[in-house]
């Protein structure tokens, strides 16, 4: 039953990262592939139907984390302490600037709007990155399970490493270029003209960089921590997902130089879901791998609430995730195909 | 107390009292807005689709607001309280859980259709996405309130062998009878505050000379449903909800009404301050055996005092819970009294002349926010010292992992945060107020001479 939960946490949050990664890349990019007013109102109008949806898979993922495995939530969540209120702060401004831009026609309110919109969708993506980084790394869990992590340390992956380190902040900058060029495919499908050969251009600026950064980190990754390959010598199936790993940063590549907006999105969306599958697969059982001692490490078993309470989960989880679909293919279909400010009289973005 | 108890204390008050302005708007405004759009398609009248219009803009900013401010809520359990979370994680993970899968993602996905979809969506599918907002907006608060009512009188659970709950009857705990009721209770609060705040934009329209039909429209809507639910509020649910406190958190019941001798015949003290030191009531103006026949329906029923209570269960603030439950009760009394006022004058053809009745229902609408912060302070602080009633202590829940000096840094935080976004909001409604409704096409209705000339805007 731990095992069922881990995968549903492991697949909201896969979920979670791919749809709202596009709005956030498409925030990072909001300032620079879009110039003009119109431009920018085109981006806010291509995420505006959606990206609250979006953002619910985290808070939804956290509930369901929180009620599958309440230890896991208490100590992450306590230790992550500083880095997390900075995340609520970053995804509130984020809000507003979204929201709040269209409220007044002044170039400076949109302007301020534009930056703060921007600016804090870049440091959440680089945020991200970073706490998969730690969950990776490992944070310095004492016996009674809990610890608290401070921001930075020496910079190097030890036993009482910060927040940030060279690991971790590779892992937040690889983030920050895998959802901007994930943006970039996703206004590229929404938008026409200029503002789609640009985001086009982005993309192809930022694969290469991608390319480069994804065999640095899988290096980096095996080389702090060895016992990672565990399972993939266990169950050798595991050596698909890094050849899926290639072949979506081929396919990113090659329907990218067809012109094929949707098919290097989708390739994109693989791209993120296989490198979080070979993240996750590598870890199980451990939830959160212990820096200082293996045997304090949180798993599945240690950390999972009771087995009742798992079991009821299960049928409401269930019924929960047929509406929530519903209402994703309902909401996406209603705003599908390319953005334009023709419905100019409809209020708001 | 010790000082990082204290932090994390004041961080969830100040960031859950904050956070509850927008949603009890939010709540109290959905179906006061689904009542519009009803009334707009059943009476195929336009000035109700354009009342609606303007309320769904004045929506739109508030539920922004409540989202924006209520993820870092769902955060601070682990964060500030993990301790609590590792206890009690078994049992209301559940209810937060379930509010993520079945409100969260209802209301995301209809939000947007409803405030940005009316011209892509036929009349009906509109009328029906507003009406999914408005359930699942209640719903929202149901979750909530269960999770809340759980800690209030834990059910349905069990200890493990590690010392935390787990659940043992998910029906216990989403049927919980304090969460049925306080649920009522809450939603009635919720109710009165979109009733008032629908009233006072209205008479200031009426006051002002502007959008006259539509201020009649907000005014009309405001007393059905302000009358309706400050009476709700008071009986059954506010009644019912003090009969559980007494029956089953007697202290609490005590520490309110600031009683501290148990006597037969006990009364109702309506003004007074409490005064610890000598255990008295200063200044007191009472009703005799009041609140005997309230408690337990006798005149002469006996009503516990504190000192029948070991003192470390007391509640640790009498007198601010105390305050915050005469204040709750005085604010109820005072809505019915206004929305019967306003009731007689509407049904005698008076109200439209009354301005001085204008002018309180201006005024009125700070007062339901105070009230309902009221209510939840008597709650939680009726609660102390036990963060589960009865199974676990404030002073064991805190994240002991998080320093003082942590707490204060995001604490600070957060309050210049929302400094900004209070004075955002403020700034957003105001222009929005300002501008009010859209009028009706010139030829169709023909303005009165005293009103200005507004142009018709699109945007």
């Amino acid at each position: 039953m731990p095992t069922i939960w881990f995968c549903i946490v492991a697949v909201m949050v896969a979920v979670y990262v791919v749809l709202d990664g596009f709005d956030l890349g498409a925030g990072v990019l909001h300032l620079f592939v879009a110039r003009t007013d119109e431009e920018r109102r085109k981006i806010i109008r291509a995420i505006g139907p959606v990206w609250d949806g979006n953002e619910v898979w985290l808070l939804s993922a956290g509930g369901t984390l929180y009620f599958a495995f309440p230890q896991l939530y208490a100590s992450g969540f306590s230790g992550f302490y500083l880095p997390l209120m900075m995340v609520l702060w970053l995804l509130m401004l984020r809000a507003i600037g979204i929201e709040f831009r269209t409220h007044l026609e002044s170039n400076v309110w949109k302007s301020f709007f534009d930056v703060v919109f921007s600016v804090s969708s870049l440091l959440l993506a680089i945020f991200f990155g970073a706490a998969l980084g730690n969950v990776i790394r490992g944070v310095p869990l004492a016996e009674d399970r809990y610890f608290f992590e401070p921001l930075w340390t020496n910079w190097r992956v030890g036993a009482h490493p910060g927040i940030l380190d060279w690991y971790t902040v590779m892992c937040g900058v690889i983030a920050a270029v895998t959802l901007t060029a994930h943006g970039a495919f996703y206004v590229a499908t929404k938008t026409d003209g200029d503002l789609n050969a640009r985001c086009r251009k982005t993309a192809a600026i930022l694969w290469p960089v991608q390319l480069l950064l994804t065999l640095v980190s899988l290096i980096a990754t095996v080389w702090i921590r060895p016992e990672l390959l565990t399972n993939y010598k266990t169950y050798p199936v595991g050596w698909l997902i890094p050849a899926l790993v290639v072949a979506t940063l081929i396919g990113m590549f090659v329907f990218r130089s067809k012109g094929n907006d949707k098919a290097a999105f989708v390739s994109s969306a693989l791209y993120i879901t296989v490198m979080l599958v070979g993240a996750v697969f590598a870890m199980y059982p451990t939830v959160l791998p212990a820096s200082t001692n293996r045997d304090w490490s949180l798993t599945i078993q240690n950390a999972s609430a009771p087995h009742y309470g798992l079991t009821v989960g299960l049928v409401w989880w269930a019924i929960g995730m047929v509406f929530t679909v519903g209402y994703f293919v309902f909401v996406y279909r209603m705003f599908r195909g390319k953005v334009s400010l023709e419905h100019g009289s409809d209020h708001g973005y | 107390m010790d000082s990082a108890l204290l932090v994390h204390r004041l961080h969830f008050a100040f960031t859950v009292t904050f956070h509850y302005l927008f949603p009890m708007l939010t709540m109290g405004l959905a179906p006061l807005i689904v009542a519009l759009k009803t009334m707009a398609l059943w009476k195929k009248d336009e000035a109700y689709a354009r009342a609606a219009r303007f309320w769904a803009k004045i929506f739109g900013i508030n539920f922004v607001m409540g989202v924006v401010t209520g993820i870092p809520m769902e955060f601070q359990f682990g964060t500030n309280w993990s301790h609590f979370s590792r206890f009690a994680g078994g049992v209301i993970g559940q209810t937060l859980g379930m509010e993520g899968m079945f409100a969260f993602f209802l209301e995301s996905s209809f939000l947007g259709l409803f405030l940005y979809g009316e011209k892509r969506l036929s009349p009906k599918l509109h009328w029906l996405s507003a009406f999914m907002v408005f359930f699942g907006s209640w719903l929202s608060g149901y979750f909530i309130v269960c999770t809340d009512a759980w800690m209030q009188h834990p059910m349905g659970y069990f200890t493990s062998a590690d010392g935390s709950v787990a659940l043992s009857s998910f029906w216990s705990l989403v049927l919980n009878p304090w969460a049925v009721w306080q649920y009522a209770h809450n939603m009635c609060g919720a109710a009165i505050c979109g009733a008032f705040v629908m009233c006072a934009v209205g008479a200031y329209y009426l006051l002002s000379r502007e959008h006259v039909e539509q201020g009649k429209i907000f005014v009309k809507v405001g007393i059905v449903s302000g009358l309706l639910f400050s009476a709700l509020v008071m009986g059954p649910t506010g009644d019912k909800q003090g009969r559980l406190v007494t029956e089953y958190q007697p202290a609490t019941l005590a520490a309110m009404e600031a009683l501290w001798e148990t006597q037969p015949g006990a009364p109702l003290v309506i003004i007074g301050q409490p005064n610890t030191d000598e255990q008295k009531i200063d200044n007191p103006i009472y009703v005799p055996k009041m609140l005997s026949f309230l408690t337990y329906r006798r005149w002469n029923a006996e009503v516990k005092g504190l000192n029948s209570f070991p003192k470390e269960n007391w509640p640790q603030n009498i007198e601010l819970l105390y305050f915050s439950y005469h204040i709750m009760v005085g604010l109820g009394t005072i809505f019915l009294g206004i929305m019967v006022l306003c009731g007689l004058l509407w049904w005698r053809g008076a109200l439209w002349n009354a301005r001085w009745m204008q002018w309180i229902l201006l005024l009125a609408f700070p007062l339901p926010y105070i009230a309902n912060t009221a209510g939840w302070m008597t709650a939680e602080i009726g609660r102390q010292p036990w963060l589960v009633y009865g199974l676990l202590r404030t002073a064991q829940g805190y994240s002991k992992n998080v320093s003082a000096g942590n707490g204060w840094f995001t604490l600070l935080g957060f309050m210049g945060m929302y400094t900004l976004l209070a004075i955002l909001f403020i700034f957003l409604v105001h222009r929005e107020i300002a501008h009010g409704p859209e009028e009706p096409p010139a030829p169709v209705k023909p303005l009165a001479p005293t009103q200005k000339q507004v142009p018709v805007e699109v945007h």
